[in-house]
């Protein structure tokens, strides 16, 4: 009795054993004959010879070159125009409004930039805005929200979280919606005119829905009160954001598109990815068959110039573009895919070439051995 | 009171203590009274206690430096605002840091049961003439313990009397030090009287002995035993009368004994103190690497906040700017160094060590026992060896003795069992010769009374009378010396047998079947320096005998008559062979010669101080004038295989050193039937008969001229002639010595590192057990640094084992030291060669591959991060969502490698013990030197590159959906991840030569659980999350072709160098290992992969249970 516990002392006791060496009593066994422990287990055993990877580099050379071509045309296909109505020339349009920026002026400046398009766009065309050197992918900016506010949570409503200061309260109001991200929200307002040769200017009809995604208008981003109450009731004893000129409850006249399910908020909050970014605007929606969506001709882009780039030196653009199943104008992929794929093709010839050198030398010291 | 602590200073200065036997003042006159204060007999093994359990523990988890490196981190992110929350490196940490906390405390409080439960187990003390019985804890110094039979020592104990007339006791110090024989325990002869209680506690004595001190196998002591009125008698103590705590008495009703030494100052508790740990030089390197991934990480940091801190800022905000935006980046990239990989490395440590021990091959059917590790830090050394110094003795060798002949006076008495001319001869030349007659009764009496053999007759054994054979009961031989048994067994086939020792007569069955009893007087113990032993008995007939054996260089110079000559040459013939030759001699000691002797031996024997060296002297006085009767010889057959074993690990480009105490001519003669010198050899000898011709400095020069001269002529063909050399202990210890006398020319030790160094087999002989280590060290500290590994079975290679990079144990015949000590226990010499060939082999190619890979799997994941800053306002945007940051390194990418690291086998195991110099391809850590580092990092970058500016090109101010929606940040880093994901596990599978069913099951499966994982966590919107970044975002890149398309693309571009290269260095400059797969290319393809799950199972279970016990 003395003695085994005086054993069991020492295997954990005072000796340090790191390894499975304490099992010292099971092992009086002989260890069991299975294929794991033994690491006899079957295995396939793949072996990368030039042999065996060959074939692999033609089949991708094969695939990848047609798959590039194809991309490349379709992204060739795609039209897409984009004009800069920044205004930081004293020659564009927007020059004036650019330098006569104030927060405080309650009329907003207008401007009109006149465009040509050389080819018409026959489907449907997506209107987008573009900034530049515009950090929304900043740390501090991106954090800078409260999606349980965003998703109607009313407890979020009057305590937006902490993340969003200091842009969650305003004279010990909350500001819904809180947060740096909503504050800069985009709010230039962009029309479109295309002047018939015969000199009358027709307005063209911007579609305003569908430019989120379906799973944010729907399931993350929610008015407070659910989907039929009465915005400004809910929204009272909150703030709108500093920079903003109405509150989120007077974004659009139509009620499903209101509040936090506004699809130019939604588009906006949700951050891009690098400094140089678009975001959708507007759709213009394929009227018939016919006529194309936007015909030949002069157009006149109509902005209402409220959002200041100037002081950090941005820029901002409006993007006409059609698109393909691949999305917008992009050569990158189709580019890359042709590179990749004569790459790949070309390696294969020069591992065919040196397996047969190698391959012959080899064998012939294999037999030699 | 002054006088008390001086004598108590006195005491401590001369490291003796004074014990009184049952706490009984010596008589006035004697000494004072001192009550001294010794620690009571409570064992502590358990680290804390439970108020100073969470301080001290934490305090010890944060003394390694890399929970504090990321407890550091924590901090920061709690401290400052950082792009993570600390949650992502709290959880982790948090979570390490309990476990490590739950397992250290269980086990601490099953130590605090332990102690409890050995502190409670009830001793019985004698106190006042009677047996009491107490616990073990409130024994103290100086009681009187009485144990019983099969009872275990409570503490350090001095035998007063045994239930035996004798005042012996037989002990098992199985649990102290693993063997299992019984040794035999003496009583100081004084004190054997006491018999009872009362007359023990009669007893008025004192014992003065050393402070305590680890040495289980030293003790020196003295005890005075106080009679009335009577000078004090005194006697001296030594090892054979301490009874150490853990010990067992056995085949002895009961003892009565002393404490001396109690508690924490037994030699047991002294002895388990943990050993210092032995590093893997692949772990050196690994945190060299840390070291350098931390700097530029550092340097990363310190340029992305510069660039922040342009700003126009007050100076000093402008520096805490900047040091909070260096510490946020750090956070960021701290990723680089994930706590996984810690948990990884040793998690595949742990478990990978199993293999070795699971491996049947190295299971022993004889000894019933297979492989140990004893330290699993070091499974990847084992393919790295470059020096293996071997024991020859029981470990190239059986260490198996069989008697195979012996010679009186050079003739042949008996060779391998045939009894040869003894009968013949000594009938035919009977009378001629009655010297002859007589010398040899006395060689066959010498070699029956000079031992220190037990003997064991079964009935005591197993405690049943078993029936008498033949006349006498069946017995058998014990001793630590497995040649004295075959001496004695073999002298039992002559036909005189050792019978017993009893009250001190040593008794002798004859040829005529009568009994002689001789009175052994003293035992000349044998030790390795005077390489003899000796005893002094008196015959029947009153004369005084001392018989003496030894090594021959031992004897020979002591012996005054007798035919040296022949027995010379006999002995060298029989050295030639391979055989343990062992010479034989006498002295006849007068009354008068035999009182001096005795004389000389008390008093050395009473010595306190010095009393090895003063033995060592009185021997020396005695042992002389021998005369020679002859010779023995034994046979240490060679282990199976163990010729094979050495030539593979020659092939496999090892050098093998063999260390031994045997003497040159046995040594060389095994060393040539293992096959580690070759007829081809050329033998270099730096022996001491050359050294005494020339002086050392010429025969070094001579050598080393030779050996370089050899080299510069072959040239590249180094192997067509070897070289071996052969250096006894004699020199060495000159060769060392000149180390102090100043470099130059004239330092030795360079030229007989290099001699060293060109031979591909060196012979050490006659060495001592330090200078073993001292050889080890010396390899070791030369200028290549290799890796060493030493192997031996006994006590005496322990010093060599602990001394080099690996330390193998051979589960012997001379115990269990050197089994426990070693990192790895291996029953047989032959299983040395699976061990390194395979297991060493497949283990360094695991562990490199898990490191590297390691490396460039957080290259690959951190270095976008990296770039992202570029373009995000160097705000530490996190390019990553939170979830994907804190699983990338736990789950999603972990259990491939952590499977690969412990299943991946490049080569099958027959291929690599059939072909030995595969074992070159990895030598000198070449899979992880600079240049393969660099690859991968290079590798790394590249595939970052990749990713990073792949998703940029895609996302580059332009949409990829074909509703013309647009994607923000969070999809662009989750593309990147996405990527980063299925490259780097489909890089593992590129390297991965052994698919088995695990494999596949866990590298597809955690591609999928990926896939499953992502479409979850944005599946949903998650209640209790502040934050909804990822909803939907998986699943609307997926929507999108060209985001499929983007991401083969960037996967084939990723995988592409990594193909290209290997299939060009395979096919233009292939190693050995790439050569043998291209013989065999694909024969297999997929065998059935239907193995059983238990399997799997005891998979999972080990993984589980390496979790609750080791983290």
């Amino acid at each position: 009795m003395m003695a085994s516990s005086y054993n069991a002392k020492d295997e954990d006791g005072h000796i340090t054993v790191t390894g499975p060496g304490g099992g010292a009593v099971l092992r009086s066994k002989k260890p069991e004959n299975t294929a794991f422990k033994q690491q006899r287990l079957p295995a396939w055993q793949p072996i990368l010879t030039a042999g065996t990877v060959l074939p692999a580099f033609f089949i991708i050379g094969l695939l990848f070159i047609p798959i590039g071509i194809g991309l490349f045309v379709t992204s060739n296909n795609i039209k897409e125009f984009e004009i800069d109505y920044t205004g930081a020339d004293t020659s564009s349009p927007c020059f004036n409004c650019s330098q006569n920026f104030s927060w405080n002026s309650t009329s907003p400046c207008t401007c009109t930039v006149p465009f040509y398009l050389e080819q018409p766009y026959e489907s449907n065309v997506y209107v987008y805005y573009g900034l530049s050197n515009f950090y929304q992918n900043h740390r501090r900016y991106v954090k800078s929200r409260d999606d349980s506010q965003l998703n109607g949570n009313l407890k979020s409503l009057r305590e937006p979280s902490k993340e969003c200061e200091p842009y969650a309260y305003h004279n010990n109001k909350p500001i819904a919606p809180c947060g740096a991200i909503a504050n800069s929200m985009f709010n230039d307002t962009l029309e479109l005119f295309y002047n018939d040769p015969n000199g009358t200017s027709v307005k063209i009809l911007l579609g305003t829905t569908g430019i989120a995604w379906w799973t944010d208008k729907h399931v993350k981003f929610g008015n407070p009160g659910g989907v039929d109450s009465n915005l400004s009731a809910v929204f009272q004893g909150t703030t709108k954001p500093l920079n903003w000129r109405r509150p989120v409850y007077e974004l659009d006249s139509d009620q499903s598109n209101n509040g936090f399910v506004n699809e130019d908020f939604i588009v906006w909050m949700r951050t891009a990815a690098l400094p140089t970014f678009r975001k959708l605007y507007r759709i213009i929606g394929k009227s018939s068959q016919m006529v194309p969506t936007l015909p030949r001709g002069n157009y006149t882009l109509e902005v209402v110039y409220n959002y200041p780039v100037r002081s950090f030196e941005g820029r901002k653009r409006m993007i006409l573009s059609t698109i393909s199943w691949m999305g917008g104008k992009n050569p990158f992929l189709g580019i890359a895919y042709i590179t990749v794929g004569s790459v790949c093709f070309f390696l294969g010839v020069v591992l065919l070439v040196i397996h047969h050198k190698c391959g012959n030398r080899n064998n012939g010291a294999e037999i030699s051995n | 009171m002054l006088f008390h602590l001086i004598v108590v200073s006195l005491n401590r200065s001369f490291g003796t203590r004074t014990v009184y036997i049952g706490h009984k003042e010596p008589p006035p006159g004697a000494e004072a009274y001192i009550p001294q204060r010794y620690p009571d007999n409570r064992i502590v093994s358990s680290k804390y206690t439970s108020w100073n359990f969470i301080p001290k523990n934490l305090f010890e988890q944060f003394r390694r430096i890399a929970n504090f490196y990321f407890l550091a981190i924590f901090l920061v992110q709690l401290i400052i605002d950082t792009p993570t929350s600390p949650v992502t490196s709290g959880l982790p940490l948090f979570f390490v840091i309990t476990v490590t906390a739950i397992k250290q405390g269980y086990e601490d409080w099953l130590r605090h049961k332990a102690d409890c439960s050995i502190n409670e187990c009830p001793v019985d003390v004698v106190q006042q003439g009677k047996v009491v019985r107490t616990q073990s804890h409130k024994l103290r110094v100086g009681d009187i313990v009485m144990v019983r039979e099969d009872e275990t020592f409570p503490c350090d104990l001095i035998l007063l009397s045994s239930s035996r007339h004798d005042g012996t006791c037989y002990v098992t110090t199985a649990s102290l030090d693993g063997e299992s024989s019984h040794k035999t325990y003496y009583a100081v002869q004084d004190t054997v009287a006491f018999r009872t209680e009362r007359e023990v506690d009669s007893l008025h004595a004192t014992i003065e002995c050393e402070q305590p001190q680890p040495d289980l196998y030293k003790f020196v002591g003295r005890i005075n035993i106080y009679k009335d009125r009577e000078e004090p008698l005194a006697r001296p103590l030594g090892a054979e009368n301490l009874l150490l705590r853990g010990a067992t008495l056995k085949n002895t009703q009961h003892i009565y004994a002393v404490a001396v030494y109690t508690g924490m100052e037994t030699k047991m508790a002294l002895n388990y103190q943990s050993k210092s740990q032995k590093r893997s030089a692949v772990e050196n390197s690994f945190n060299l690497r840390l070291k350098d991934t931390v700097l530029t990480a550092s340097v990363k940091n310190h340029l992305l906040s510069n660039s922040t801190s342009l700003v126009c800022l007050p100076f000093l905000l402008q520096v805490i700017r900047a040091f909070t935006d260096f510490l946020a980046f750090m956070v960021l990239f701290n990723y680089i160094i994930p706590v996984s990989m810690y948990v990884t490395v040793e998690m595949q440590k742990f478990l990978g060590s199993y293999f070795i021990t699971w491996d049947e091959e190295m299971f022993d059917e004889e000894l019933g026992e297979g492989a140990l590790v004893n330290t699993s830090d070091l499974n990847e050394e084992l393919g790295q060896v470059e020096y293996v110094f071997t024991d020859k003795t029981g470990t190239l060798t059986e260490n198996n003795m069989e008697f195979i002949e012996c010679c009186v006076d050079g003739n042949l008495k008996m060779r391998r069992g045939h009894v040869c001319g003894l009968t013949n001869m000594s009938r035919f030349k009977a009378g001629l010769c009655l010297c002859r007659q007589e010398h040899e009764d006395l060689f066959f009496r010498a070699l029956c009374l000079c031992h220190t053999v037990q003997v064991k007759e079964e009935e005591t054994v197993d405690g049943i009378k078993r029936g008498i054979h033949q006349g006498r009961p069946t017995s058998f031989y014990i001793s630590s010396s497995p040649d004295e048994v075959a001496l004695v067994e073999g002298m039992k086939r002559l036909g005189y047998t050792y019978l017993r020792l009893k009250d001190n007569y040593m008794e002798i069955l004859n040829k005529d079947d009568e009994i002689e009893r001789f009175e052994l007087l003293h035992v000349l113990n044998f030790d390795s320096v005077r390489r003899r032993m000796s005893v002094i008995v008196r015959s029947s007939s009153g004369e005084c005998l001392l018989f003496c054996k030894g090594a021959d260089s031992s004897i020979f110079p002591r012996v005054v008559s007798g035919k040296v000559e022949q027995v010379k040459a006999r002995v060298e013939q029989n050295a030639v062979e391979g055989l343990r030759t062992l010479c034989v001699a006498y002295r006849r000691l007068s009354e008068s010669e035999y009182k001096e002797a005795r004389r000389h031996l008390n008093e050395a024997q009473l010595a306190l101080q010095d009393r090895e060296q003063r033995l060592a002297q009185a021997y020396d006085t005695i042992e002389k004038d021998f005369v020679l009767l002859g010779a023995t010889a034994v046979e240490d057959r060679l282990q199976e295989k163990a010729a094979d074993t050495i030539e593979s690990l020659h092939k496999a480009g090892m050098k093998v050193w063999v260390l031994t105490g045997d003497k040159m001519e046995t040594a060389a003669a095994t060393c040539y039937a293992s096959k580690l010198f070759r007829r081809s050899t050329q033998i270099l000898e730096l022996t001491k008969k050359r050294t005494e011709e020339q002086s050392l400095h010429d025969v070094l020069f001579e050598l080393s001229r030779t050996v370089l001269r050899q080299r510069s002529i072959s040239g590249l063909s180094v192997d067509c002639l070897d070289f071996g050399l052969i250096i006894d202990g004699a020199t060495l210890s000159a060769i060392l010595k000149s180390k102090q006398e100043g470099a130059g020319p004239g330092n030795y030790r360079e030229i007989f590192l290099e001699i060293g160094r060109n031979c591909s087999a060196v012979l050490c002989c006659r060495m001592a057990p330090l200078q073993k280590a001292q050889i080890v060290k010396l390899i070791k500290a030369s200028k290549e640094h290799p890796i060493t590994l030493a192997i031996g079975d006994g006590a005496n290679d322990v010093s060599m084992i602990l001394e080099a990079h690996v330390g193998i144990g051979i589960m012997g015949k001379e115990g269990r030291q050197a089994a426990r000590n070693s990192d790895y226990a291996i029953p047989k010499f032959k299983h040395l060669k699976k061990m390194l060939l395979v297991h060493g082999h497949y283990y360094y190619i695991r562990i490199a591959e898990l490191v590297q890979y390691f490396f460039y799997k957080n290259v690959c994941f951190i270095f976008p991060q990296f770039l992202y800053q570029f373009f995000c306002g160097f705000s530490q945007q996190p390019l990553y969502d939170t979830a994907y940051l804190t699983l990338y390194n736990i789950s999603f990418t972990s259990l491939p490698i952590l499977l690969y690291s412990l299943v991946e086998q490049h080569i099958t195991t027959e291929r690599l013990k059939r072909d030995p110099s595969l074992y070159k391809d990895i030598a000198k850590n070449s899979l992880l030197r600079w240049p393969v580092f660099i690859y991968w990092t290079c590798l790394g970058v590249f595939d970052a590159v990749v990713f990073f500016f792949g998703a940029y090109f895609l996302f580059d101010n332009t949409t990829f959906t074909s509703n013309g929606q647009m994607f923000g940040n969070w999809t662009f880093g989750t593309l990147v991840f996405t990527v980063l994901v299925f490259t780097v596990t489909l890089k593992l599978a590129l390297d991965t030569h052994h698919w088995t069913w695990i494999n596949h099951f866990v590298i597809w499966g955690s591609l999928l659980f990926y896939v499953i994982f992502s479409l979850l966590w944005g599946g949903i919107i998650w209640p209790f999350l502040n934050y909804q970044r990822m909803y939907y975002v998986f699943m609307q890149m997926l929507s999108s072709g060209p985001a499929w398309l983007s991401i083969i693309l960037l996967i084939t571009v990723s995988l592409l160098p990594d193909v290209i290269k290997k299939v060009l260095c395979r096919a233009v400059c292939p190693t050995a290992t790439e050569r043998f797969w291209r013989i065999t290319v694909l024969l297999k393809l997929f065998v059935s992969q239907a193995v059983g799950f238990a399997e799997f199972l005891s998979l999972i279970f080990l993984i589980y249970h390496y979790f609750f016990l080791k983290i």
